[in-house]
């Protein structure tokens, strides 16, 4: 049967209620007082990291991937299955090489990043605090920082020649541009009324630098450590694959040359547990500098 | 110790801020600094306190600072400007590190300041564990900690709720009492001025210029009194009617900015 017609102002009161319902939200049952809930309307958009969420992944990945080696489906000469990575791994530290060529590595990211992390410390505050040092320094950092600075390492080696200064260069270079700019950045990040503040008490320039400006550009400056870690891992590889005997990069290397499938990716495991090292080091020092953030 | 205003004017860019302003504040006297938002008040202040060079005209000081004053003109700023990673005590103690205090008598100083400022039991506290009433009290210490001539504040209710700004106007009226130390005001809060002030500077909107100089009739004593409100209010009123049209001008202009 049909309904019976609305009138036209039945209608058209009943579509305002229906249309004011739906706009609100609200849900439509009442209670017997004539009460009805307010519905919840703030869930969501607040994602939280599972506390175990990421190490379940990387299992159920690597059992996977395991899975798929033992079961055959995937020929072992292009990826080797973890077990057969990690007893490549039990060899290498077993027999030495592991710790050779690691110590190679450790010893060129080391000294370059070090050197690196100097100057570019010198050179950001200098352009954080001096006109001058901005305006030459800001064209030089400018014109210089793109250049991928493993383009560079041909005309390092004729410089330096072909022993360890071209590689720690190369990684002396990369660190220094990202530091010096997280320096400065750091600097100009430092609240101005602060500066105002310690000079209305007349303190002086360089406790200004020491107790203000530091701390103040430091958590910039931390930020940027883990930005140059990277950049040195990164570098370190690049140069000992190009030009070295030693280091995790060169092992990668002959390890791919060989078709050593198992001991490449062993190389490539070693590298990320490095730069997790280096993550969970600079977590600390963050920890330990930055407690009253 | 007085601290004077001579002919200052001011342009930021073409911004003409300042106009010819000249005042002084008398040793132990407390002149609020009024006027329409944006008329210069605390470039005013700036200027007073050595923190800008004014393009005309420059503020002077006359007479001697106490025995024992670290940094005569010592500022309380609005945002309380706290270092975030030094504790409480480490804050009121920073302006003290360069002043050749050995270390016990910092130490002395600190805890004096504290303990006026009722901060004894926070001294090892960080800055963001504070209200922000308890972190301008932080700032009120570090600046007594120096033993100034004359306080320098820079709105240092304004960012605060009404209770607590209550409980630090009542910290201000007993920290001034005793007349030792002056004080340049810089306030939006007429109220705040009648209250606080010995005379009170209205200036007019941008660029700022001395409209009056209204003295307060009454000593910061009598003003508790219950008798007092009204004539209290009725000089809030008066000065109101002093700004309100320049205030609802800026205001505009402000929006229209």
């Amino acid at each position: 049967m049909l309904d019976q017609p609305q009138s036209a102002p039945e209608a058209s009161a009943n579509l305002a209620k229906t249309v004011a319902a739906a706009a609100s939200g609200l849900p439509q049952e009442k209670s017997a007082d004539g009460t009805r809930p307010v519905a919840f309307r703030g869930g969501g958009f607040a994602p939280q990291p599972g506390r175990h969420a990421g190490w379940i992944g990387v299992v159920i990945v690597i059992a996977l991937w395991q899975l798929a080696g033992s079961a055959g489906w995937i020929n072992p000469l292009f990826l080797p299955s973890p077990l057969a990575i990690g007893r490549a791994i039990y060899q290498l530290a077993l027999s030495g090489t592991l710790w050779q060529h690691l110590a190679w590595s450790a010893m060129r990211i080391g000294t370059g990043w070090i050197l690196g992390t100097v100057a570019g410390v010198i050179v950001g505050l200098a352009i954080g605090l001096s006109s001058l040092a901005r305006g030459v320094g800001m064209t030089f950092i400018s014109a210089l920082f793109p250049i991928p600075k493993i383009a560079l390492l041909p005309l390092l080696i004729l410089w330096l020649g072909i022993g360890e200064e071209p590689k720690i260069a190369t990684i002396a270079l990369g660190v220094f541009f990202s530091t010096a700019i997280s320096v400065y950045s750091g600097v100009d990040s430092v609240p101005r009324n602060l500066i105002r503040m310690a000079q209305s008490f007349n303190v002086p320039f360089t406790t200004i630098i020491r107790r203000v400006i530091w701390p103040g550009a430091l958590p910039s400056i931390l930020a940027g450590f883990r930005i140059t870690a990277s950049i040195a891992l990164l570098l370190v590889v690049s140069a000992e694959m190009i030009g070295a005997q030693y280091g995790i990069g060169a092992f990668v290397l002959q390890a791919g040359n060989l078709m050593q499938t198992d001991q490449l990716l062993a190389g490539v495991v070693i590298l990320s547990a490095f730069g997790l090292l280096i993550g969970w080091l600079l977590s600390l020092l963050e920890r330990r500098l930055l407690h009253w953030r | 110790m007085d601290l004077i205003a001579s002919r200052i004017s001011h342009k930021f860019g073409t911004l003409d801020v300042l106009t010819d302003v000249s005042f002084a504040i008398r040793t132990g006297e407390v002149v609020a600094i009024v006027g329409p938002s944006g008329c210069g008040k605390s470039t005013l202040l700036s200027i007073l306190g050595g923190l800008l060079q004014p393009n005309k005209g420059r503020a002077e000081l006359r007479g001697e600072a106490p025995a024992g004053s670290l940094n005569p003109l010592t500022f309380v700023f609005q945002d309380f400007a706290l270092l975030p990673w030094s504790t409480v005590g480490d804050n009121v103690a920073f302006p003290l590190l360069h002043t050749g205090l050995s270390a016990s008598e910092r130490e002395a100083v600190v805890a004096d300041a504290l303990r006026r400022t009722g901060l004894t039991d926070f001294r090892d506290a960080y800055p963001k564990q504070l209200s922000g009433g308890m972190r301008q009290r932080v700032g009120i210490a570090r600046a007594i900690a120096v033993r100034p001539a004359i306080l320098l504040m820079d709105e240092p209710l304004s960012a605060l709720d009404s209770q607590t700004r209550e409980l630090l106007m009542e910290d201000f009226i007993g920290l001034l009492a005793d007349g030792s130390m002056g004080a340049a005001y810089v306030t939006h809060n007429l109220e705040e001025a009648v209250r606080l002030a010995d005379r009170i500077v209205v200036l007019s909107r941008r660029p700022g210029r001395i409209r009056e100089v209204v003295t307060v009739p009454l000593t910061r004593t009598e003003r508790g009194d219950f008798d007092a409100r009204e004539k209290l209010l009725a000089l809030q009123n008066e000065l109101w009617s002093l700004i309100r049209d320049e205030a609802i001008d800026a205001e505009r202009e402000v929006q229209h900015a």
